[in-house]
């Protein structure tokens, strides 16, 4: 397992296309760092750039201290998992796995055995003479894994591993990686537009937007202090609310913007703050209100209700927001400010 | 391993090799010989007359041409022939293709249907119409007697417009198929639900054909349109072979009287200003088609 | 047969007709005894007659110039499909500069008016000694015959996964080494079907042929059948058993591998 430096990385393509701005990003040896954002945010663009799939423009990429970035994916000692898969559908499962090791010259015996070692951690014994073409989609994603985890390279690259899975499986393998991830404690620079996958499975997330990285810290930082308001609505479900900070009559300077997590909201029967039931999106456990503000520009507002038993649309209600929950952001660049 | 053997500089390199083969027949099978043409045209070579030797004679091969009514004549019989062909096989393949495509039994038999004929040599196609046409022999001769529309031996070669018949049919017979499959491409191309939205709002099928599948139909109708005009300009095969440009020179394309003014009376120097022209025709036309063709071949990868 | 009405329908069985009638045609005159070649007669022929195959066999040994066609088809065709394979790949897959300008050349030599370029090849060949051989008609029908295969084989790369051969070098095999992994293996049908079109080319083409061989032994198939001469007239039984041998090989291949052909045709027309 190896350490990964990106500095000063950009990325301009031949038609003018700015896929990079310049970066820098430290990735501990051993560390599940995820890539999230909106598409066309440059995360992929990223991984491939530290596969060797796409040279930068400037700046370097060093991989466990040796500098990479005039070196072709070969020589790079990485493994990647793509979001398809990329099986070679003309082999066997045995011959998928071999592939990356057949291809260094490894030694047979060390091939076989390897090779038997991760079919058996990832419950492919049976499938290893089968073809990619009858195998699911669950076994194509572990046979993906697996020819991975063959190799023991320096770090894996997973390019939205999972976003071709039912909904259903997506979990159970969400749970399978970061079990993987403990057991092996290889680096992992993993890339989804998900921000709950994000949260779920990163020891660090790297929020990126427009080929820059808004920032980077574990999930529960990124929750709890977003750096600014693309990073706090991106982040969490149902999206932070951001209004005025005068609307929620908070002592501040004009054109600041306050940001609540639906979450964190109170709906009560009297108080200073005014708002109507527009419609009730029930979700079992809690229903999501959306309510408007008793503004001049009657503000849409979420707010996550525990129980059964919300307010019924029409009806008026007034919010209620702990001091401790707000978020303050600068009304130009939507930069947070220290309270 | 090379130090800084990035990616995109090994695919460079390797494209070169790559590419080095088909470039050098192209560059060595087509350009250099257009170019030696060309050189060709400003020479008198008659390989009947070797000892006049091959003087440099400048732009005058053009100008006989120019003034050669037998030239202007060919040029007319394939610019008309090329504007009537090419339209009648644009419509029925366009019908054939929207058979095949709506067809739900017989595929099969419309498949065989198309193929064939686009496989079988123009030549031997050609050779079949001839004999379809013939006087004596023509089943299509003796059919229109049994219906009465043709005299008693109608000889449909002996007949300077007729004779266009037998080689225009020859021709639409051969590349019909070859339409119906480029647009049978781009019918396959044009997604059903718009189809079905237009018949929820309550658009006939001939309302639907010209609201939806003929204007998503235009790149390949252009493509197709292209090729065969081009290849009406180029017209050889069938008209050596169904008339020889017979009767007389009225059946005469281009290219056939270009071959007949090398191959048979040798005058080479001629015969090069003649193809030169011929040329420079089919790539005037080909400029002004390449804008609309070149953006639907080369597709929109950055 | 199509969805549609009883016109659409009728349409259908007249387009049907149309195209396959000559083919039957073709057929049934060739086993008409010549008696009857020039009179009315019906459809179906009352008696078979293969006495135009006879002769087309054994007076005009027609042996040789399907063996000379068969010969150049399958020499143009060794040198055509590793040529056009490796160029569709390189226009396929591989960023470099001058990607626009080689597409168009592909497109322009397509669109020769092939009478343009006989002058000089004439002259060419007729200096290396090549007329009436079997490479002088091989470099034309490659130039000729390789813009097509280009074009097939390009759209049939763009349609394999970029990402197999991107996981085979990560995997840490070399860009010739995964080539041959993995681009080699799935290469199969394409490659096929520009076999096929490049043969079709050859056994098809006219014009180079009757420029560039000389005598009657190294004709191929379209020159033999188009300058057989009868000492009246056209010996059309002859003719008609030789057009039929003509197109058995290439209509037997055609059906075939007939919807291979038609899928990549569309696969290379359809923008990937």
């Amino acid at each position: 397992m190896a350490a990964i430096r990106i500095d000063g990385v950009a990325k301009t393509y031949p038609n003018g296309h700015v896929a990079i701005r310049p970066l820098d990003l430290a990735i501990d040896a051993g560390e599940f760092l995820v890539l999230v954002g909106p598409s066309g945010c440059g995360k992929s663009t990223l991984l491939r750039l530290l596969a060797g799939l796409e040279t930068p423009t400037s700046g370097r990429i060093a991989i466990g201290g040796v500098d990479v970035t005039g070196l072709p994916p070969q020589a790079r000692d990485l493994a990647m998992v793509f979001q398809s898969y990329a099986l070679y559908p003309h082999m066997s499962v045995r011959g998928n796995l071999a592939y990356g090791l057949q291809v260094r010259r490894t030694d047979p015996q060390v091939v076989t055995r390897r090779v038997a070692a991760v079919a058996a951690a990832l419950d492919l014994g049976d499938l290893l003479d089968r073809r990619p073409a009858q195998l699911s989609g669950g076994e194509r994603q572990r046979v993906a894994l697996g020819r991975a985890m063959v190799r023991q390279p320096k770090a894996f690259l997973l390019d939205e591993p999972l976003s071709n899975l039912d909904p259903a499986l997506r979990a159970q393998a969400r749970a399978e990686l970061r079990r993987l991830h403990r057991a092996l404690a290889v680096t992992m620079v993993y890339v989804t537009h998900d921000q709950e996958e994000a949260m779920t499975l990163g020891g660090r997330v790297a929020v990126l937007r427009d080929g820059a990285i808004e920032q980077v810290a574990p999930p529960l930082d990124v929750y709890a202090e977003p750096v600014n308001t693309f990073v706090a609505r991106f982040i969490g479900a149902p999206p932070m609310n951001l209004v005025p900070a005068a609307l929620l009559a908070i002592d501040a300077a004009p054109g600041l913007l306050a940001g609540v997590r639906p979450q964190d909201v109170a709906l009560v029967t009297s108080g200073s703050l005014r708002a109507t039931v527009d419609f009730v999106e029930p979700r079992g456990h809690d229903s999501v209100v959306h309510l408007r503000l008793d503004s001049p520009a009657a503000d849409p507002f979420l707010a996550v209700v525990a129980g059964a038993a919300p307010p019924p649309p029409g009806s008026q209600v007034f919010v209620r927001i702990a001091p401790d929950r707000l978020h303050l952001f600068d009304g130009r660049y939507g930069v947070r400010m220290k309270r | 391993m090379n130090r800084d053997m990035t990616i995109e500089r090994e695919e460079r390199r390797l494209a070169r090799w790559f590419v080095a083969p088909a470039l050098a027949f192209i560059v060595l099978g087509s350009l250099v010989p257009i170019a030696a043409t060309g050189w060709e045209a400003l020479y008198g070579h008659d390989l009947r007359l070797p000892w006049l030797g091959r003087p440099f004679v400048g732009l005058s091969n053009f100008v006989e041409a120019a003034a050669d009514p037998r030239f202007r004549s060919a040029l007319l019989h394939t610019a008309i022939f090329a504007l009537i062909t090419v339209p009648l096989e644009l419509a029925l393949g366009l019908a054939l293709a929207l058979m095949m495509h709506t067809a739900i039994r017989g595929r099969p038999l419309f498949r065989l249907a198309v193929l064939l004929p686009w496989a079988i040599p123009t030549v031997i196609g050609a050779l079949i119409w001839r004999f379809m046409f013939d006087a004596r022999a023509g089943v299509i001769t003796a059919a229109l007697q049994s219906v009465g529309a043709a005299s008693e031996s109608f000889d449909w070669f002996a007949h300077p417009l007729a004779a266009w018949v037998p080689i225009g049919a020859a021709d639409i017979w051969k590349t019909t198929p070859f339409v119906a499959i480029l647009l049978l491409a781009g019918l396959q191309t044009i997604d059903p639900a718009l189809h079905e939205a237009a018949r929820m709002d309550g658009a006939g099928s001939v309302r639907r054909f010209a609201t939806i599948t003929l204007p998503l139909l235009r790149p390949a109708l252009v493509v197709a349109a292209a090729f065969r005009m081009l290849d009406a300009l180029r017209l050889f095969d069938v008209a050596y072979v169904t008339t020889a440009g017979g009767p007389g020179t009225s059946t005469e394309t281009l290219s056939l009287y270009a071959f007949v003014a090398l191959m048979q009376r040798l005058r080479f120097g001629y015969g090069s200003a003649l193809s030169v022209a011929i040329f420079l025709l089919t790539f005037a036309f080909a400029l002004v088609w390449v804008r609309a063709l070149g953006r639907s071949l080369i597709g929109d990868r950055t | 047969m199509t969805s549609g009405s009883a016109v659409a329908r009728l349409a259908s069985a007249a387009l049907l007709v149309l195209l396959l009638f000559p083919i039957f045609w073709m057929l049934s005159s060739s086993v008409t005894p010549e008696s009857r070649l020039f009179e009315a007669r019906p459809l179906l022929p009352a008696a078979l007659s293969f006495a135009h195959y006879r002769a087309l066999f054994d007076e005009r040994d027609f042996l040789i110039p399907l063996g000379n066609s068969l010969v150049v088809a399958a020499m143009t065709t060794a040198v055509v499909l590793p040529v056009a394979a490796l160029c569709a790949y390189a226009l396929a897959r591989l960023r470099f500069r001058g990607r626009g300008l080689l597409l168009a050349l592909i497109l322009a030599v397509s669109m020769f008016p092939q009478i343009s370029i006989v002058p000089p090849l004439y002259l060419i060949l007729r200096e290396l000694r090549l007329l009436d051989t079997y490479p002088g008609l091989v470099l034309p029908y490659v130039t000729f015959s390789a813009p097509l295969a280009v074009w097939l084989l390009t759209g049939f790369f763009r349609q394999l996964p970029a990402e197999l051969e991107q996981a085979a070098m990560v995997d840490g095999a070399s860009r010739l080494r995964a080539l041959r992994d993995v681009v080699v293996p799935l290469a199969a049908p394409g490659v096929a079907t520009a076999a096929i079109l490049t043969f079709l080319y050859c056994w098809n083409e006219f014009l180079f042929a009757l420029s560039f061989t000389l005598s009657p032994d190294r004709y191929t198939v379209p020159v033999a059948v188009t300058l057989f001469r009868g000492r009246y007239q056209v010996p059309w039984g002859q003719v008609l058993a030789a057009t039929v041998v003509a197109t058995i090989p290439v209509a037997l291949l055609v059906v075939a591998v007939q919807r291979r052909i038609v899928a990549g045709l569309t696969a290379g027309a359809s923008k990937g």
